[in-house]
């Protein structure tokens, strides 16, 4: 099996968006949890660092995957890599 | 399949469902118009015990299967929007269900290390593994990792994973559906366990993973429902808006926050109020203190004398003219609950201290991050990040779920069933802080400073059936409930919700059935996925390759039965901290399998050496620092860094990857054929493909 240049940078972009996402994951939960005091002191539906953890940060979660599996299977399409015919 | 029948599946399916939610619906309502006509509670809960066992049995019954790979990951075929809800219902147990929304009352922000963790686990499992394990396409975990390392050692590493975490998980499972059976009917607990039983059986005997996972879409839709009902029921009652995950925070917060306040402040009525029950307790952790002291010094002597006191109180009490009968009961029960020994008696009193002081303090700020002192904070961030890091990287780890991403059509679907799960997830994750909230404001608005002689319903009714969920005493003699003379335990918030909000008792019947069907769902996934592990990669892959179908399935139910009886035995002995036991398995299953998943799929050089020295390395840390720390094991050694036990994954998870690293380093690469394998699980479809799915 001979992968193709296009094969290559097909998994170069996978593995970037893939490295952009798992970045904004670390910051709306660790960097969000280390600071969790000092944005407390900000207001927002509440104080921020507690309306993160127990919400905001959630909801960049479900984004982050709605995202990554859009982008995905566009980029099977694009690189002609997608599985069977179309629905 | 072509594409045409699985687009009629789906409508079909679609079909199906709602007409069920429509009949489910129903049901309830009928069962509520009993309730009018006036049938006792307690044949409401026969009705929904039963009931839903029935309904879960039937599904099982009509998914029957006799094929191999509709046993094993239910034909492949199911839609991104119900493996969703499978794995929602698979994911979501009877802690999270009844538990959660408890401890974060309890914790306020340090208990959302589990909302946290429990659901930005599935960035991990949609980034780093399911679209991969789906093109690989077999049936069980250690399938993958046996395959891809070319050799049965990590697959046999990777069975023995699959079934310690599995195992530890499926005993708090069929706890709670003990409990919730026993509650809600009064079965006795041991019956409880084998009714429910019955109920995964029958579903995961006849049809597998088919039969799991038409029950677990059904038992989706009951949990959520019977979550759902009760808070936006409470949100509307108290603030006229429906919608609880935003009145929480704009009404509930600041409310809880300044009521906090008063509490603490000794220059308001109710802080003074507060503060006199507090005193109280200050005398008492001191008396636990001097008993402590005189027994480090006195020993035995000491504990003898001290009897001898309480029992001459009792004769006293005795030869008043008029004696106090109800005196009299508590100094007699005070001299039978001495403690017998030594040991027993520092273990008491210590607890009795440490219980009188936590009273004794001040209220902790519900929306303040590791409040303490610099150092106490210091840790409390620290430990909450590992809690976090651990339950995220073992929720990307847990076999159980990854099994779920082998059932759908395509890698495609994979994905996108990803995106599902978490979004039926975080439906009760985002609704559990809320709750949260939402009942504490209850707390402190109406339960605080209510007079003795008129607790709200809900308040008396509890404390009738159930100490440990909810005791309140007179401690200062004012005959007004102040915050510290209350005693709440966590599983109470959901399951008095319904009453708190102030709706019939059908609805507390409903959340019954959602716990029971959060307990039974996860417990059929775990079950199936130990039995599967054993006739799977044991026997078929490692014994008898050459076994027909009828005897791998045969062999598969005989070990699920066998392996299920097992489970509610150990679980009847009652085996303590059943939270431990949640939060091990999720240790166990990072330091196992996530460095060898990940480096499978992402580093090519990753050999069979590395796999085998990462994996014993991972679960090696993990487990001796288990050992050594929690104090079960009796050995309680000193901890590194401050880490609790339970996140012995910090120190798993590394030791893993530096496994398999070093491991693979030290030898030869991987064959051409393993190059091209990884190649294969990289793209969803590629020219001159090979083929790995087994059928």
């Amino acid at each position: 099996m001979q992968l193709t240049e296009k094969h290559k940078e097909y998994w170069q972009k996978n593995l970037r968006i893939t490295g952009i996402l798992l970045a904004m994951w670390f910051i709306v939960t660790f960097v969000e949890i280390w600071f969790a005091r000092e944005l407390n002191s900000i207001n927002f539906i509440g104080p921020l660092g507690f309306y993160m953890s127990a919400q905001g940060s959630l909801i960049v979660y479900v984004l982050i995957i709605w995202f990554y599996a859009r982008h995905m299977n566009k980029l099977d399409q694009e690189y002609g890599v997608h599985e069977g015919e179309d629905d | 399949m072509s594409q045409a029948t699985q687009k009629q599946f789906y409508a079909n399916l679609k079909k199906y469902y709602t007409f069920y939610t429509g009949g489910f619906i129903t049901f309830v309502i009928i069962v509520g118009i009993l309730e009018q006509m006036g049938v006792p509670n307690k044949i409401l809960g026969y009705m929904f015990l039963f009931a839903t066992i029935l309904l879960y049995a039937g599904i099982g019954f009509m998914s029957k299967t006799a094929e191999v790979s509709e046993y094993y990951v239910a034909g492949r075929r199911v839609p991104a929007l119900f493996n969703g809800m499978a794995t929602g219902a698979d994911w979501m147990s009877a802690a999270s269900f009844i538990g959660m929304a408890g401890t974060l009352y309890l914790s306020g922000f340090d208990g959302l290390a589990f909302v946290m963790g429990w659901t930005g686990g599935y960035c991990l499992v949609a980034l780093l593994i399911a679209p991969y394990l789906r093109k690989f396409g077999q049936f069980t975990i250690p399938d993958f990792l046996g395959t891809r390392y070319e050799s049965n050692i990590p697959r046999l590493i990777g069975v023995l994973g699959a079934i310690i975490c599995s195992f530890t998980y499926v005993i708090a499972q069929i706890y709670g559906v003990g409990i919730i059976t026993s509650r809600f009917t009064g079965l006795e607990f041991g019956v409880g366990v084998f009714v429910g039983l019955a109920g995964i059986l029958v579903c995961s005997f006849l049809g597998g993973m088919k039969a799991v996972t038409w029950t677990q879409v059904a038992q989706y839709i009951i949990l959520i429902v019977a979550y759902m009902i009760p808070v936006v029921w409470l949100a509307a009652k108290n603030t006229g808006v429906p919608v609880p995950q935003i009145v929480a925070y704009t009404h509930g917060l600041p409310a809880v926050t300044a009521l906090e306040k008063q509490f603490n402040d000794k220059t308001t009525p109710k802080g003074a109020a507060e503060e006199s029950v507090r005193a109280i307790f200050r005398e008492r952790a001191a008396a636990a203190d001097a008993q402590l002291k005189g027994l480090e010094a006195g020993g035995a002597a000491f504990l003898a004398a001290e009897k001898q006191k309480l029992e001459a109180k009792v004769a006293e009490l005795k030869a008043a003219a008029a004696p106090d009968v109800k005196a009299v009961e508590a100094a007699e029960k005070a001299v039978k609950d001495f403690p017998a020994d030594p040991a027993k008696a520092k273990a008491a009193w210590t607890a009795a201290k440490n219980g009188a002081n936590a009273k004794a303090a001040p209220v902790a700020a519900h929306a303040e991050p590791f409040s303490g002192s610099p150092e106490v904070s210091a840790k409390k961030k620290k430990n909450f990040l590992a809690l976090v890091l651990c339950l995220m990287v073992g929720t990307a780890s847990l076999p159980h779920i990854l099994m779920r991403y082998y059932t759908t059509p395509s890698v495609k679907e994979a994905r996108q069933s990803v995106f599902w799960s978490l979004f039926f997830i975080f439906l009760l994750y985002f609704t559990a802080p809320a709750l949260g909230i939402l009942a504490k404001r209850e707390v402190y608005e109406t339960v605080v400073g209510s007079s003795f002689a008129a607790l709200p319903a809900w308040v008396s009714n509890w404390a009738a059936v159930d100490k440990t969920l909810m005791s309140i005493m007179d401690i200062n003699k004012d005959g007004i409930v102040q915050l510290a003379e209350i005693t709440l335990g966590g599983d109470l918030i959901v399951l008095a919700t319904p009453e708190i909000a102030g709706l019939p008792y059908v609805i507390s019947g409903l959340v019954a059935a959602g716990g029971l069907a959060a307990a039974l769902s996860t417990a059929d996934g775990l079950l199936l996925t130990i039995a599967n592990a054993l006739s799977h990669d044991v026997y078929y892959k490692m014994i008898d390759p050459n076994a027909p179908t009828v005897r791998r399935l045969a062999v598969s139910k005989g070990l699920l039965l066998v392996v299920a009886v097992l489970a509610a035995y150990v679980t009847s002995l009652k085996p303590g901290d059943i939270l431990f036991l949640v939060g091990a398995a999720f240790s166990l299953a990072a330091s196992g399998f996530f460095p060898a998943l990940v480096c499978g799929v992402f580093w090519k050089r990753a050999n069979t050496l590395g796999a085998i020295l990462g994996m014993s390395f991972g679960l090696g840390v993990c487990m001796y620092y288990m050992y050594m720390t929690y104090p079960f094991f009796k050995v309680n050694a000193p901890l590194w860094w401050d880490i609790a036990p339970i996140s012995s994954g910090l120190f798993g998870i590394p030791a893993g990857f530096i496994g398999v690293i070093i491991g693979s380093l030290i030898s030869a690469p991987p064959s051409k054929e393993i190059q091209d394998f990884v190649d294969h699980v990289r793209y969803p479809n590629l020219e001159g493909d090979i083929d790995t799915s087994g059928h």
